[in-house]
């Protein structure tokens, strides 16, 4: 009789704490959601082919578009990805294949520091270094910015994956007569590759949604810019003034700016896992 | 004090072993008397090896000789050191941090350890075949040109394919897999991926295969496999081997050292060794009395 009590107990409990834990996701999901849904159904009404086209216009004027701003956000992540990148690269391959002990430590240390590093704090930096010397805002100055955010996440996610690499392909390398460098080179990279790319474009989506770095480095910029030493503008700062101005037409264009953001990202981030899965599975 | 340090656990091998007497009397050409054999060449000597991890020593003063176109066997118990040596004989081992040598091994008659030896030459000349087969994330052709690729060798796309070709043969896979040679090597089974590992090796015709325990992790079937395919590299090859497995050593090897804690006890042509051998610790390990 007890023991069929228990039981009950013990199921009920079960039960109780699954659903716990389900409810805990649905809750995790719920912002998510909310967030696409505003920004779907406020951004959709105000997006429109010429916003794709489009410099911004006045407040009073109807129409206008972000086109600057999404070829500038495009210009700013190029900078970074070519200053970022390959350095994030090397120094993840150095520190996870033949780093004296002391420095590995302190470039794994540092990465992790610069990584939790609020970016408003990047943008000083840059401000003080670049901005200053230079007396402008520019393309460069919000590159770099982004580059240094881009930078330990590369570096990381490239030392991780090259730590997964396992010890017997280098051995097998190395018996037939391969040089370090070609071991490296031919079988480590080769293998790694998919994985330090998917890294990389996980990196670039992170970096892509910033505002706070760029706000007194690349600044803003009314119309079209393509010089490296000009300010640009961006969709994330074009859409922070729009949101912080008091026109409804500029509410409804930040809601337009935030939407291809977003699909931007999701469009990287998603693009970055499919072609992780698709690389990954037909080579595991 | 030498009983009290050796693993209790006897593996499967050891229990199984032929007692002393019967590989001869089941296979007669094991019983050749050694005597008749004429003088072959040394290919592989090892001369007063002892080598350390940092302050810890895990090989004595360790003397082994190989000869053309014979297999020998390395046998031994568990962390015995056989190893450590098979990778003393194309340096493996430089590539641990902490390992350090005495002693000389001479690979036809060149110290390997002499100052300014050219260790990838060296690894070109002494191939080595792994416990767990590790074929590259690459496919299957590239996998058995890569040795070429690294030295230079066969640059011409024809030239690579006829290479391809004929380790593929020599390792009875071309037929397995001649329609995918451009499939990934890992979707292979264990033994093909190990057959193609031995492949990938003669690409770059080595004088001296080095195989530790290249059958440990496969199949019955698939160990026949590498050893069928051992016996028939020995025409070629000089052939040395790591094995756990007392009856593998009977069946293929000419001949055998026994090593024990870092030591070698004994060295011999492996039918003597087996049914008469010379040391008491010799006869407790392949009678299966300790392993």
């Amino acid at each position: 009789m007890t023991g069929d009590l228990n039981r009950k107990i013990r199921k009920l409990r079960n039960n109780v704490m699954l659903s716990l834990t389900g409810v805990a996701t649905l809750l995790v999901l719920l912002p998510l959601a909310l967030i696409l849904f505003y920004v779907v159904k406020e951004g959709v009404s105000a997006i429109s082919p010429g916003f794709f086209v489009h410099l911004p216009e006045p407040p009073d004027v109807p129409g206008g578009g972000m086109a600057n701003a999404i070829v500038g956000t495009l210009e700013l992540l190029l900078v970074a990805v070519i200053v970022g990148v390959p350095l994030g690269i090397a120094a993840g391959i150095y520190v996870a294949e033949h780093g004296a002990e002391f420095l590995t430590k302190l470039v794994r240390f540092s990465a992790d520091v610069l990584n939790g590093t609020p970016t408003i704090v990047t943008g000083l930096f840059i401000y003080g270094l670049v901005v200053l010397p230079m007396r402008k805002f520019s393309t460069l100055a919000g590159g770099l910015a982004l580059a240094i955010i881009l930078l330990p996440v590369v570096l990381r996610t490239t030392d991780e994956v090259l730590q997964t690499i396992p010890r017997s392909y280098r051995e097998a390398a190395l018996a037939l007569g391969a040089t370090r460098f070609r071991v490296l080179w031919d079988v480590v990279l080769r293998a790694a590759r998919a994985g330090i790319m998917g890294g990389v474009l996980l990196a670039i989506s992170r970096v892509a949604g910033e505002t706070a770095p760029l706000l007194f480095t690349s600044f803003n910029n009314s119309y079209w810019s393509m010089w490296l030493d000009r300010p640009v503008a961006s969709l994330t700062v074009q859409i922070f003034n729009y949101a912080i101005a008091p026109y409804d037409r500029w509410h409804a264009q930040a809601w337009a700016g935030a939407l291809t953001l977003i699909t931007m990202i999701i469009v990287i981030n998603l693009g970055a896992r499919a072609w992780l899965r698709w690389r990954t599975g037909r080579l595991a | 004090m030498l009983e009290l340090r050796l693993p209790k656990k006897t593996p499967p091998g050891a229990e199984q072993a032929d007692p002393p007497g019967t590989a001869a009397e089941l296979d007669p050409s094991l019983a050749a008397p050694a005597e008749d054999a004429p003088p072959a060449r040394e290919v592989v000597r090892a001369h007063g090896i002892n080598f350390f991890y940092g302050q810890h020593q895990v090989l004595f003063n360790v003397e082994v000789t190989a000869y053309e176109r014979e297999i020998l066997a390395l046998i031994g118990p568990s962390g015995c050191g056989k190893s450590t040596f098979l990778r003393t004989l194309n340096r493996m081992n430089d590539t641990i941090p902490g390992a350090r040598l005495e002693g000389e091994v001479l690979i036809t008659g060149q110290n390997i350890y002499a100052p300014g030896t050219d260790v990838i030459g060296l690894r070109r000349r002494v191939g080595m075949i792994f416990q767990r087969s590790n074929p590259f994330p690459f496919s299957i052709a590239e996998n058995v040109a890569y040795g070429l690729k690294v030295n230079g060798l066969a640059k011409k796309k024809g030239e690579q394919a006829d290479v391809v070709e004929r380790c593929l043969r020599a390792t009875g896979l071309w037929d397995e897999v001649k329609d995918r040679l451009n499939k990934p090597a890992l979707a292979l089974s264990g033994g093909q991926q190990q057959r193609l590992c031995i492949a990938r090796a003669l690409a770059i015709e080595p004088e001296i295969l080095l195989m530790d325990e290249p059958a440990s992790a496969l199949d019955p079937i698939a160990t026949g496999r590498i050893e069928e395919l051992a016996l028939e590299l020995k025409e070629k090859y000089t052939i040395v081997i790591v094995t756990h497995n007392l009856q593998q050593a009977a069946r293929i090897s000419d001949r055998t050292s026994f090593f024990l804690m870092g030591r070698l006890v004994e060295s011999g042509r492996t039918q003597a060794m087996f049914t008469n051998p010379q040391r008491k610790e010799t006869e407790d390990y392949i009678t299966g009395r300790f392993g």
